[in-house]
Formats: structure tokens, C-alpha cells, sequence
């Protein structure tokens, strides 16, 4: 079941052209991975989706409905992780989770229960009654992914959500992304490779707003000749960040 | 509904959350006495009402009404916290009634605060209290339009320091609009119907007039349209910046 798409969506700012025509769509038990240098377009097309951001011209859908011309079905059914993970400093974590499960439509007993669940997943007990501008990176990081998580949405939009993390976190975020991944489209933004390769079924590979690759880790490597962009062998063994270097710089740059 | 009250809940305890409510409480309180006591002779007039205290609300408010409204949208966009908020299930109109009656009772607050000063009236002699009640109404409303201007204009921009300045000169207009000395240089070359509107749009006037002792319709119909009227363009910008 498809429950995230994209038709040629394009996004300008004046005259630059950040999201330049992309199309794709992501169906359930999907993990998807935007790869991409900085500036690409990623964030921006995430926004679109969300519908944080209006299109310029194509439009975007989450389980079917339009982003911008039925925004409050289409939020319903997705968790959102801004890029930064922007989070209200003066709260607590409690009463942030609280609010956020409130305003996405939970009542009293599911928002108990749901942010039980996710408050154990995601280990964010020991911070509950904390003020959110006295945690650390990782631990605000964590609270942006339990409040995109709180209605348990259909959709799951990411934006760099292990950013910040120690390596033992990023490893329980992408175990986390693994294990809800079952029945969910999710979207996820990274230039860390490995985590590409560790929790996506599927890899995007966007450069200057528009989309050079779309295929599963496996076959981008398979893709890729054995030789480089300079004709060499390679050394060792092709890896998903040859794979990425050479996209982005040959096809941009033709 | 039950989405406007969270989103008011979560703004009002944001004031709390800060020393800012208690700083804006204290110099509220400090700038309506000393005005009251020293400026407008509270004692020495021997009279047993409040008109010392209302009159000096519209000023007052020109500029307290800026500095609670002005962080309402500015530090969300500063913060990155919009985008968080924009993304959840709910229309840009809940967003923006909630924060606009978050300011609304903490103007309201500000104003209770101001009662023990009706209790000494009371207590000195018998003051019109039908008047008083119809002047306090009369100036939460005022409050209210301010504060829908100046969320307004938060809106606009990152910077709160600019959402304060802006706010406060189009709040100035608003008041200055009735003030004879602005229509007398008007009168010359404007048209009468241009100058009876721009007058008709004055706070000080109909603020007078509701401080006067009647809480009459068209008064409380321009507070009450203006508000809407600012809210409903605060939901027009946050859509604009969407497609910005």
C-alpha cells in the first residue's frame, strides 16, 4: 500500500530551485533513505511532504490525502522530526510529549499509554520532569523522535534523526526505525552511509533538487563499475560511499 | 475548541515559565500607579471614580500589549519551533486563537491585578461601580485588539525586537487616528467621508467612550471586528510564508 507519494514536486526560493521534480513513492514496511551532500534539497522536500512548505508546482500525498489542500487528514497520519529537532526549551519533557499527544488528537488514557510505550523504547524516563533546555544533544534528539512517534502515524518523516547521537544511540535509534518498520512508510534523511545500509530497504540519492538514483543499497552497489570516475580500479571493496560520491559529482556536474 | 485550550495552556505557562511574567506584572503595575497616584493626582481630585487609572490604559497599553504579544510567533520561527507546530493535525486558526488568548488573560491578569486600587475607591467613598466594570471590559477588549496586532506582526518576522517596534507604530496609529490635532491637519485636503473613517477607527475614542459608563454596541463591535479582522490576517501570513 503506497502511503507517502510525490508528483513532480518542485520548490523555488526566487530563483534558485531547491526541489527540482521529484517523484517517488514509498509504500508500507518501507524504509526509505534520502541520501544527499548538504544543500540538496532533502530538508525541503521533507518540508513539502509535511506540508510544511507549499509546492511551487507537483503536489504531495500521505495516505492519499493531499498535503496542501487536506492538511489536517494528511498530519493525522504522520510523525514529523523537523530537521534540529526543534523542541519548546521552557517545557518539560512530560508535558512536551503531553501536549504534542494532545494536539494530535489522543485523549487522556491513549496519550498514558502510548508515551509509556514510547517513553520505554526510547529510554527518556530518567528526563521525564526535566526542562527540555537543560538536556543533552542526544536526549533532545530522542525527545524529537518520541513525539513524532506518540499517535504511532503511518507515516514517519525523519530528518536526520540520529544527528547529535553517540554511536551506542544511533545504534538504538536505527534498532528502534527497524523494529516499527514492519507496517510504516519511513523516511529518513542521512549522509551517514552505513545507516543506509544498516536500516534502509530503499535509497534516494537527491543532488541539487533533483533525484540521480532511486534503487535498494544493494543494487546502487551493484550499479556502480568496479572502476572510478578517474578510471582506476578500486581498492577494496566498493562501498555504498563510492556508490554516492560518484552520482553526485559525475551526474551533477554533467 | 479543546485544540485552541492546549495551545493556550502551553503559551500561557510559557509566560510563567521565564522571570517574564513576573518583570512585565511588576512594571505594569508600577508604571498604572505611579501615572494614577503622581501624574493624574488620584487624591487630590476628590473624586470617587477610576478615570485617573483608565485613562491612561490606551498609552500603557501601546506599549505592554507589544511586549507579550511579540514573542508569540517570532521566537517560533527563531526556534524552529513552527516547524514542529505547523505539522501537527490541526488548522493554522487554532494555532493562532490559542495564542492570541494566551496574551488575552495574561492581559486579563494584569488587570485583576489592578483591583485592589477599585477597593480603595470603594472603601474612600461611593464610586459609579457600574461605570468601573463597564471601563475595566472596556479595556480588556482594547487589550485584546493591541494584542491581535501585535501577534499579527509577530508573525512576520524572527526578530522579536522588530515584532515589538512594528506592532507599537501601528498600535500608534490606531490611537492617534481620533486625536483632533491629526484630523485638524487632515482637514484641508482630505475628503470629510476619509476623515470620519480614520476617526472612527481611533482606540482613544471608543475606548472613552466605553470608560465613560456605557458599554455601547459600536464600540465593542470595533474591538471586537478588529480582533477578528487581525486574526484572521495572522492566518493569511503564516499561509503566505508557506508558499514563500
Amino acid at each position: 500500500m503506497v502511503l507517502v507519494e510525490t508528483r513532480a514536486l518542485v520548490k523555488r526560493f526566487g530563483s534558485f530551485t531547491a526541489v527540482d521534480g521529484i517523484t517517488f513513492s514509498v509504500g508500507s514496511g518501507e524504509v526509505v533513505g534520502f541520501l544527499g551532500p548538504n544543500g540538496a534539497g532533502k530538508s525541503t522536500t521533507m518540508r513539502l511532504i509535511a506540508g510544511f512548505l507549499e509546492p511551487t508546482s507537483g503536489s504531495a500525498f500521505i495516505g492519499g490525502h493531499d498535503s496542501q489542500n487536506d492538511p489536517v487528514a494528511a498530519r493525522k497520519q504522520l510523525g514529523y522530526l523537523p530537521e534540529g529537532a526543534p523542541l519548546y526549551p521552557d517545557m518539560s519533557v512530560g508535558a512536551f510529549l503531553e501536549f504534542v499527544a494532545g494536539m494530535r488528537g489522543l485523549n487522556r488514557a491513549q496519550t498514558r499509554d502510548r508515551l509509556a510505550e514510547v517513553v520505554e523504547s526510547i529510554e527518556l524516563e530518567e528526563v521525564w520532569n526535566r526542562r527540555i533546555d537543560a538536556l543533552s544533544k542526544g536526549f533532545k534528539r530522542r525527545v524529537g523522535i518520541a513525539q513524532a512517534l506518540v499517535h504511532d502515524p503511518d507515516v514517519l518523516i525523519l530528518d536526520e534523526p540520529t544527528d547529535g547521537l553517540d554511536p551506542n544511540q544511533k545504534q538504538e535509534v536505527r534498532e528502534l526505525i527497524h523494529s516499527i518498520a514492519a507496517n510504516k512508510a519511513i523516511i529518513i534523511s542521512t549522509h551517514i552511509l552505513e545507516e543506509v545500509e544498516a536500516v534502509c530497504t530503499r535509497a534516494i540519492i537527491i543532488a541539487r533538487g533533483k533525484m540521480l538514483a532511486d534503487a535498494t543499497p544493494a543494487e546502487l552497489i551493484a550499479k556502480t563499475p568496479d572502476t572510478g570516475p578517474d578510471g582506476k580500479p578500486r581498492s577494496g571493496s566498493l562501498r555504498l560511499e563510492d556508490v554516492f560520491r560518484d552520482i553526485t559529482r559525475t551526474k551533477v556536474e554533467a | 475548541m479543546d485544540k485552541i485550550l492546549r495551545v493556550f495552556r502551553r503559551e500561557f505557562a510559557a509566560y510563567f515559565a521565564t522571570p517574564l511574567a513576573a518583570v512585565f506584572l511588576t512594571v505594569f503595575l508600577a508604571i498604572i500607579a505611579g501615572m494614577t497616584f503622581f501624574v493624574a493626582n488620584f487624591f487630590d481630585r476628590g473624586q470617587a471614580d477610576l478615570s485617573a487609572f483608565f485613562m491612561w490604559h490606551p498609552w500603557l497599553f501601546l506599549v505592554l500589549m507589544p511586549a507579550i504579544g511579540m514573542r508569540l510567533w517570532a521566537e517560533e520561527r527563531r526556534s524552529g519551533t513552527i516547524e514542529l507546530l505547523m505539522t501537527l493535525p490541526v488548522s493554522a486558526w487554532t494555532l493562532v486563537a490559542g495564542k492570541w488568548l494566551a496574551g488575552w488573560v495574561f492581559a486579563g491578569l494584569a488587570l485583576i491585578l489592578t483591583m485592589p486600587l477599585w477597593a480603595t475607591v470603594n472603601f474612600l467613598g461611593t464610586p459609579d461601580n457600574g461605570v468601573i466594570i463597564a471601563s475595566y471590559l472596556g479595556s480588556w477588549l482594547m487589550a485584546g485588539a493591541f494584542l491581535a496586532i501585535s501577534t499579527c506582526v509577530s508573525a512576520l518576522t524572527k526578530n522579536q525586537v522588530l515584532a515589538f517596534i512594528g506592532a507599537v507604530v501601528i498600535g500608534f496609529l490606531f490611537v492617534m487616528a481620533g486625536f483632533d490635532l491629526v484630523l485638524a491637519a487632515m482637514q484641508p485636503w482630505a475628503p470629510a467621508i476619509i476623515i470620519e473613517t480614520i476617526s472612527s477607527m481611533s482606540f482613544l475614542s471608543h475606548f472613552q467612550r466605553i470608560a465613560g459608563g456605557v458599554l455601547e454596541a459600536p464600540a465593542i463591535i470595533f474591538f471586537v471586528t478588529l480582533i477578528a479582522f487581525a486574526l484572521w490576517l495572522n492566518v493569511q501570513i503564516l499561509q503566505v510564508r508557506k508558499a514563500a
